[in-house]
């Protein structure tokens, strides 16, 4: 059993060993393990070198990662926390996601920027956002959410092994959980951009990823007790979108709810609505719902309870659309 | 008909070993006049420096010519948008080609002249500004990256890539170009900073073309910008960058000063940009005649000119010659301008990630669809 965090830092010692050109590097990563440990002692064993201690610039950072990439570095960065991205945006946004389309597809950037993402954790503002929309919005990245110890050391193996941009959320208040992770010779993970069915059901889906997919599955465990049979997907990838795995479910169940932190206002769920609605029209018993964040600026920590997405009202979501 | 021969000449750096270069009374590295005079204390083979500087001046000929073409071709509606050189061939040539063929080079978005010395072609020069792509050439062959249009992001870029050059061992140096104007955005000076901490084999050459759009460069910055390295911890050099010769030489320093592992350098060359920001552009709502015409009296290739003739470097079969491959690069300038046609859109969709994902083909099967119903 590893948690989450551990099982981040035997995924990335993998990687490093797997591929000498891959380098990390961020923030305080090195001789402190990052604020987090993700990368604990992996500059002890690979060096300064290979695990560089960056200077305090997120825009440096992503930018001098882009020129690394050019010179055929495998460069994984990590932003220490969601909300110190925002410097860094215009080298993602504009630099690293669209290299591949602006060269006619001939130049690779296999960067990867891992996020520390979400709340739950009792941080002061800036340390607790959910800004994948943005991210998702933006053609050339992948943007993918671990949510188990399991999933987070095969998914940065993947994102590292893989030739385009990653944006690799780790939601933060999963760090500490523990859980397996599949042995090297369990045969081959699954894919970096499917959706995975983390508790089948047939009465309702319940569309989620990251901090809240363990909120769903005690919400299906709860609403199991009264008898209804909750089908929980975790999509780990929203960009791209394994719209087959929710198309599928959703035509069976006829109902289904989108969970996410961020606020739900042009908030990533929008999309996977929208697409739920076009492609199972004709199976839905009722709309489909959204819970998540409000349309606010992440509140402060003692009141962030009432602001994240939890059983209650996922639950209350649920009996919407079984009401209709 | 005879084909412009584009590759990147052979050129000797009569300077080598040479460790004071004359200054200026404005303070900057000049070693010819803009009335075209030689400093006395220039003490180099002048053989050699004979054939540097007709080799410069080709490139520079060569560059103005094509750069004129495309402004025409602009003109005439063969162009979206055409951003001039006309004015700064010195800085850039002069500078290109002090480094070597194989220094990496990471380019702003006027830097033609440079480029056209890599011996990167018209027809990739030309068919971002037409519209049929965002960017024109395979970077690998002319160790020439592409266009950057977001201000200094380059910067950053290049400074990775030296951070690898360092971690392979390789004694590369890689070159990046930048204007006043981007000399504010934060990129730049996270860039020289990375760039100082890590020792990186680097040279930042800016070129203070006295104009961001329509803000004067006093606008943008209160000290310097080749005083700004003093700040950041790099070599620090101020060149007239409208001497052809002085930029070679000073860039050659600072060059191998980096590939000797000395560090980076920052390299303010003071030029002018003779034509508006771009073709879209009024220069006249906000910069005087006068201005341009006292610049008009310190155009760099004028400047080489006057230099051969009193020098005895040229003669009428040299210019003539250099004056038929420029018409012959205008010729072909216009030629592959006129045959670059519009990509099909369908096509893009293969360009955004390793694959195309589900969502990505339907979205281009459905285009193409909808497109072929037109059809009949
Ligand atoms: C980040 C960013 N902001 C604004 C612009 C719009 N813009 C394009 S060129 C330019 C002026 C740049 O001046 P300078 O860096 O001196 O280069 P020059 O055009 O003189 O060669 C501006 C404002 C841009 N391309 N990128
Ligand atoms: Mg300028």
């Amino acid at each position: 059993m590893l948690t989450l965090c551990q099982a981040l830092n035997s995924g990335l010692r993998r990687a490093m060993e797997d591929d000498d050109k891959v380098l990390l590097m961020g923030e305080d990563v090195g001789r402190l393990g990052g604020v987090f440990r993700v990368t604990d002692g992996l500059q002890k064993d690979f060096g300064e070198a290979r695990v560089v201690d960056t200077t305090l610039a997120e825009s440096g950072i992503i930018g001098t990662a882009i020129g690394l990439a050019l010179r055929g570095y495998r460069p994984v960065c990590e932003i220490q926390f969601d909300g110190f991205v925002y410097p860094a945006f215009n080298q993602i946004v504009s630099q690293l996601a669209k290299m591949r389309a602006r060269t006619g597809g001939r130049t690779a950037l296999p960067v990867v920027v891992r996020i520390p993402v979400g709340g739950g954790i009792g941080a002061v503002e800036h340390h607790s956002e959910s800004n994948e929309a943005y991210f998702a919005h933006t053609a050339g990245l992948r943007v993918v959410y671990c949510a188990s110890p399991d999933d987070a050391h095969w998914m940065i193996r993947q994102a590292v092994a893989g030739d385009d941009p990653v944006i690799f959320y780790e939601p933060k208040r999963r760090y500490w959980v523990k859980g397996e992770v599949t042995p090297e010779d369990a045969g081959p993970p699954m894919p970096l951009h499917r959706a995975r069915v983390v508790r089948p059901g047939a009465d309702v889906t319940l569309l989620t990823y990251g901090g809240t997919v363990a909120t769903c599955v005690a919400a299906a465990e709860a609403a199991a007790q009264e008898g209804r049979d909750i089908e929980v997907i975790d999509l780990r990838s929203i960009s791209p979108l394994d719209v087959a795995t929710i198309e599928e479910s959703v035509r069976r169940t006829g109902r289904a709810v989108v969970v996410h932190e961020a606020p739900t206002f042009a908030g990533f769920g929008a999309e996977v609505v929208a697409q739920v609605t076009s492609r199972c029209f004709y199976s839905l018993e009722a709309p489909v719902e959204r819970v998540g964040g409000f349309n606010l600026p992440y509140p402060p920590a003692k009141v962030e309870e009432e602001y994240l997405p939890d059983l209650d009202r996922i639950l209350d979501a649920v009996d919407r659309v079984l009401a209709a | 008909m005879t084909t412009v021969d584009l590759a990147d000449p052979p050129v000797t750096n009569p300077f080598t070993g040479t460790t004071d270069l004359p200054r200026a009374a404005e303070g900057w590295t000049q070693l010819v006049t803009p009335d075209g005079r030689l400093h006395p204390d220039v003490d180099v083979d002048r053989d050699a420096l004979g054939r540097l500087t007709r080799d410069l001046y080709r490139g520079m000929r060569l560059a103005r010519r094509l750069d004129d073409e495309a402004f025409a071709l602009q003109r005439q509606g063969e162009l979206g948008l055409w951003l001039q050189c006309r004015g700064q061939e010195a800085a850039q040539v002069g500078s290109v080609a002090a480094v070597r063929a194989d220094d990496y080079v990471f380019p702003s978005y006027r830097e033609h002249a440079a480029a056209l010395w890599r011996g990167i072609g018209p027809a990739d020069l030309l068919r971002q500004w037409r519209g049929v792509a965002h960017s024109g050439w395979d970077p690998e062959p002319y160790s020439f990256h592409i266009y950057t249009l977001v201000l200094a992001a380059q910067l950053l870029h290049a400074t990775g890539y030296a951070l690898g050059v360092q971690r392979d061992g390789s004694d590369t140096v890689v070159v990046t170009y930048f204007g006043d104007g981007a000399a504010s955005e934060g990129d730049a000076s996270e860039a020289m900073n990375i760039a100082a901490v890590n020792a990186a084999p680097m040279v930042f050459f800016c070129q203070n073309n006295q104009w961001a759009i329509s803000t004067p460069t006093a606008s943008q910055t209160r000290t310097p910008i080749h005083r700004r390295g003093a700040g950041f911890g790099l070599r620090s050099e101020w060149v007239d960058g409208n001497d052809v010769l002085a930029v070679y030489a000073v860039t050659s320093a600072v060059t191998e000063h980096a590939r000797a592992g000395a560090g980076p350098a920052i390299v303010e060359a003071t030029t002018y940009r003779m034509g508006g920001h771009s073709t879209s552009d009024d220069p006249t709502r906000y910069r005087t005649d006068d201005e341009l015409e006292a610049w008009r009296a310190r155009d760099p290739l004028a400047r080489v000119e006057a230099l051969m003739r009193a020098e005895g470097w040229s003669d009428e079969t040299f210019l003539g010659q250099i004056q038929a491959e420029a018409d012959e690069l205008a010729d072909r300038t216009r030629r592959e301008c006129l045959a670059l046609t519009a990509p099909d859109l369908a096509d893009a969709f293969a360009t955004v990630l390793s694959d195309v994902p589900q969502l990505l083909r339907e979205e281009r099967d459905a285009f193409v669809a909808y497109r072929g119903s037109f059809l009949d």
